[in-house]
Parts: C-alpha cells; structure tokens; sequence
C-alpha cells in the first residue's frame, strides 16, 4: 500500500492500491538490429497517475508498455514496480497483478463474459462465489447490466460492450497497475469519445497507476495526467503534464507532434469555472439607475446586463435604459451566447466567435448568472502559467 | 495369397431364384442377418481403436510442434509417407513383424489417420487470434494454461473435423483389415463378392457405422462449442 493514496476515496473494492512505476534507462534492443527499439527510458509515474505514451508509430511505445510486464523481456536497465524491479519476478504471477487491456481486446470468444472477467482470479484461486460477486461488481462500474450481459459470449456483444469487457477483465483483481495500449483505437468516434470520458469518471473512483499507449496527441491530453512523447528510436523527446507539453514543447519534434493549434488545445484542458470570470454588472428592471451605474462601474463590462427574477440573462441594456430614475427595459442586444460552467473554454471561445461577441454571460447549473467570460479572459487563459492548469484528466 | 481371395460360396444353391441369380433378396437378408452382426462389431472395435490411438499420437505430436516449429515439416513428411502406402501394402509389410490378425490391422490404420488428425490439430491451434493468445499472456497465463485453457478449445472445430474425416475414411480402410486376418465387414463383402444381397447387407452396413460414427462425433462437437453458435447466430 502506497502511503500517497491513503487520501483518496476507496475504490470498488477493498483493497485501493496504486503502484508507483519506474523507468530507469531501461532499453530493449532487438538481435540484428542496430538502433534500440527503447533507448534508455527513464521516468516516474506517481501511484494513481494516467501516464500516456504517445508518439509516431515505430516509437517504441508499445515496446516500452509491454516490457514494464515483462511480455518483451529488458535488454538493459530497469523497470521498477513499487520500489521492485520487475526483472526479479517470474513473468506469469507478475502479469497477474497487472491489468492488462490491447486494442484488439483479446476477450476468450469460448468463454461466458463472465468466465472472461474471471480468469485471472481463477488463476489466483478465488472461490467460485467470490468471483461471481466480482464480476457482477464489475460489470456495474463499467456500465454493464450484470444479468443482461454475464452468460453471454463475446461475439454476441457490440465493440463498446467488448471493450467494456475488456476493462472489466483487466480491472477483474484489483491490480495497482494498468496497462492499455490504444484500447479504444478500434472504436468509433462518438463512442469512443464516451468510453473515454466513463474510464476517466472510473479512473476518478479507482485511482489506478496506468501506463496507456497511444499514437492520438488529443487522446493522450484528454487522458493524461502525464504524457511521456517519445520519438523514432525509442528516445523519450518531454515528460510532462499536458498543458506544459502544449506550453512549452522541449523541441521541434514536440512542437511539430503536437500540432500548430496547440494553444487552441490548451483551451480545452481548461473549463469555465477553472478561470476567473469578470463580475457581471446585474440589473432587474425597475431597479435605481443610480444602483445600477454603481455596479457598472465595478465591473469590467461596458453595459448592463438584465436578468429576471431568477437571475436568468435577459439581454445587454443599452444606453437609453439608463435615462431617467429606474432602469428600463431597453435591449441593445440579446445576451448570447450563454456559457455554461461546465463548458471546456475551446467550445466556449467556438460559442463566442460563432455569435460575433467579445462576452458571454455564464450561468450556473440553475441558469442563474455567475459571471461574464471575455475574448480577453481567454486570451489570459492562455499565457497561464502550466502549473496552475489542471490536467486533462482532473478537468473532466 | 490366393486362399485369401478365394471367394466362398456363402449361400447354397437353393430353389430360391433370386438367391440362385446372386440378386437383392429382402428375404435372404432378414434370414441372414445375423451372420453380419460380429464382423459389424469387429469394423467398430478396429474403427474406433485405431481412430482413438491414432488421435493420442498425432494429438500429441502437434502439440509439441506447435511450440516447436521446427518439427513440423519432418513430423509432416513422416506421417505424410505413411498416409501414402497403400494399406493393403501396409498389411502384408507388417505381417512379418505383427503376424496376422487385430494388431497388424490397428497399426495400419493408426498410421493412415496420423497425419489427417496432425494436420487439423496443427491448424486449429494456428487459427487461434493473435490477440487472444496476446491478452491470455498479458493476464498470466503460463504456456501450459494458455494451450488447455484458450489453445485447444479454440482449435476444436478444426480438430473434430479432423477426427470426422478420419473415421469416416477409417471405416473405408477397416473393410481391407481381413486381408490382415482382423474380420470386420470387408470379410464378408469378399465372401461373397457376386452376391448381391450379401454385398448390399455388408457394405450398407459399413455405411451406416460411417454415418453413425460421424454424426456422433459431430453431436459432441456441438456439445462442447457452444460459442461457435453464439456467433453465428448474432
């Protein structure tokens, strides 16, 4: 049990436990070849962290992956689980306490979901009630009906509830360790983005360590808490948390893997309420101009925005609505767009652009106005210092 | 060689025309049925020993070769000699050796279904997906869990019809087995070679065994693949 994780909400099951994994100049080179397929990798992944491999293909990020549990053995260096070198274990028990999911998914098509998930805790000698308990637990986490989907075989199962499996299976014991090497590359976008967005909400629950392979820049900001880049010969290129890979790249390969819109992309690591929103100068109808002047003057908004009795946006007043001694309901323009708490800050900027306008109102989850987010916020937004952004995964 | 083939008058010249004429004779059959009874049980015992030895050997050796690709080609030339020699051949070789009778008949036959069941074994297990053995391996499982466990389940459709294949032609072969003084159906069929009830009665029955035998081993096949009809169903 890794003291660091002692804070964080108990998993599904009893035991939370997350490992801590080393790389440490560890190299695979393969017989007849000259160049290393992993040259001297060394990094940390904290215990509970996503660390994403990401690169070109040919990178050697799968190798790396595969050699942490021993399915490619290490020609030079090490890799260390918990403070233990995996080169002292024997390879079957050590891939037992290592979950283990591929892109292909690899489900046993002779064998029940049910007996799929409980094949390593067969392994391990569990009793047969132990594990139908467990595999019904797990079925729940991953958004299965247990009794809809326990007998059934894989081929009678769709790619999202295969890979759903998948995870199951590799979840089966409870392993401080994950492995997945693209394991939603074979799914379609719109699933994909939802099979993402539950391993996170998962993730956030059990708070595994894992190592996750992919070749999907914007796949490794969305899941990363940390991105190691490697590049063409197994050579790490940066190791770091998204927003300061996006912010300062190391080197032009980075720069360039990244892609030329990588400020855009450090927009969508953010939400609204993540930045400091402008005071919005609130005003009801019927209200004292003289009240209504001061918050004007107290905020960074140049016009009045009017809201009903629940605080909802009703539109921009304009100058004439000031006249007098109450404020009237003179619109100088609708108040859109309305910005959600909730939004990532690229979809908010895309809502600002589209409808032409340098603010938008935000509203809280019961449509009451909490704040204005600017053109100019978002231009902040983007000089941030990397520390104070959160990373992909906490954002979610 | 000739008392072997010397046909036997197994009927007597009776007032019977259709006996005397060597023609189909339902009654003759029914009469006579009994006589077929021991030399159908002696085509079983031949059939399914030689079948179930022959699954032992070539079972085993393509399991070995699996994991030692080396061995295939030799293993496939070797059974692939003995597949070609003739069986008839391979009695009198053997007669020598094992002298007449049951055993000389089982080792000819065991060596003819080798590499039928070798072959079938060997690609069942090599049609088994690359990410499955991938994903039994990244879970734990050593060599020998992953063949029991996700190898050879994977590989029955192909083994079973391989096994299939080989006691169909199995119960063909077992029908020379006389000529090695095992019995069986064949015996009776060259008893009486222009007789036609006799033919039809014997050779109707070695048939039926064939088509016994096949579909037994397919209903087991269906027993123990459930999946394969999950996915087909889907």
């Amino acid at each position: 049990m890794n003291i660091s994780d002692s804070a964080q909400p108990p998993g599904p099951s009893a035991r939370p436990h997350a490992a801590t994994l080393e790389f440490r100049e560890a190299t695979k080179r393969y017989p007849g070849q000259t160049a290393p397929a992993v040259n001297e990798l060394s990094l940390t992944v904290p215990a509970g962290d996503i660390c994403v491999l990401v690169g070109p293909s040919g990178c050697g990020k799968t190798t790396a992956m595969r050699m942490v549990n021993r399915m490619i053995d290490i020609t030079a260096g090490d890799i260390l689980l918990d403070g233990h070198s995996v080169r002292e274990r024997r390879p079957a028990e050590l891939r037992r306490e290592i979950g283990y999911a591929i892109q292909q998914i690899g489900l046993f098509p002779h064998l029940s979901v049910a007996d799929n998930i409980g094949t390593v805790p067969r392994l391990l000698g569990w009793d047969r009630e132990r594990i139908r308990a467990r595999v019904d637990e797990l079925l729940e986490l991953v958004s299965l009906d247990p009794v809809e989907t326990r007998s059934r075989y894989p081929a009678q199962l769709s790619g999202g509830q295969r890979q759903r499996v998948g995870v199951a299976r590799a979840l089966a014991v409870d392993p401080p360790l994950m492995l997945m090497d693209e394991p939603f590359g074979a799914i379609d976008p719109i699933n994909r983005e939802r099979l993402q967005n539950e391993f996170l909400r998962l993730q956030r629950e059990i708070r595994k360590t894992v190592v996750f392979v992919t070749h999907d820049i914007d796949e490794a900001i969305k899941m990363g808490d940390r991105i190691a880049v490697l590049q063409q010969g197994g050579k790490l290129a940066q190791y770091a948390p998204p927003a300061e890979l996006l912010m300062y790249p190391a080197d032009p390969f980075v720069e360039d893997f990244v892609g030329a819109d990588r400020a855009l992309k450090r927009l969508a690591l953010q939400r609204v309420r993540d930045v400091d929103l402008w005071k919005a100068p609130l005003v009801r109808a019927g209200e004292p101009i003289a009240e209504a002047r001061a918050k004007l003057a107290d905020s960074e908004v140049p016009y009045p925005l009017l809201v009903d009795d629940h605080g909802r946006p009703q539109g921009w007043l304009s100058d004439r609505a000031l006249v007098g001694e109450r404020v009237a309901k003179e619109l100088r323009s609708r108040a859109t767009p309305i910005l959600e708490l909730d939004d990532v800050l690229r979809d908010a900027l895309s809502d600002l652009l589209a409808d032409e306008a340098q603010y938008g109102p935000v509203v809280d989850e019961r449509g009451a106005v909490t704040g204005v987010l600017s053109i100019e916020i978002l231009s902040h937004a983007l000089k941030t210092d990397p520390d104070e952004v959160p990373s992909g995964a906490d954002a979610i | 060689m000739s008392p072997l083939l010397a046909q036997v008058q197994i009927h007597e010249r009776t007032e019977d025309t259709c006996v005397s004429d060597n023609g189909f004779c339902p009654d003759w059959i029914g009469d006579n049925f009994d006589r077929y009874v021991d030399p159908f049980f002696q085509h079983v015992v031949l059939t399914v020993v030689a079948v179930a030895i022959g699954f032992l050997i070539a079972f085993s050796l393509a399991v070995v070769a699996y994991r030692r690709r080396w061995l295939v080609n030799p293993i496939t030339q070797i059974t692939g000699v003995l597949y070609t020699i003739p069986s008839i051949a391979a009695f009198f070789l053997l007669l020598p050796i094992t002298g007449r009778g049951f055993v000389t008949a089982t080792v000819a036959l065991v060596a003819y279904v080798l590499l039928i069941i070798f072959r079938n074994v060997l690609t069942g297990l090599d049609n088994v997906p690359d990410e499955t053995k991938d994903a039994g391996r990244g879970m734990g499982l050593t060599d020998r869990q992953l063949l029991w466990r996700v190898e050879v389940p994977l590989a029955l459709p192909e083994i079973m019809a391989g096994l299939r294949i080989a006691v169909t032609t199995t119960v063909g072969l077992a029908t020379l087995a006389f000529f090695a003084g095992a019995g069986g159906l064949g015996e009776q069929i060259f008893a009486d070679i222009n007789f036609k009830s006799n033919v039809v009665t014997a050779g109707g029955l070695a048939v039926a065994l064939a088509a016994l035998l096949d579909g037994a081993i397919l209903l087991v096949q269906r027993l123990i693949t459930p999946w394969t009809r999950a996915a087909a169903a889907r």
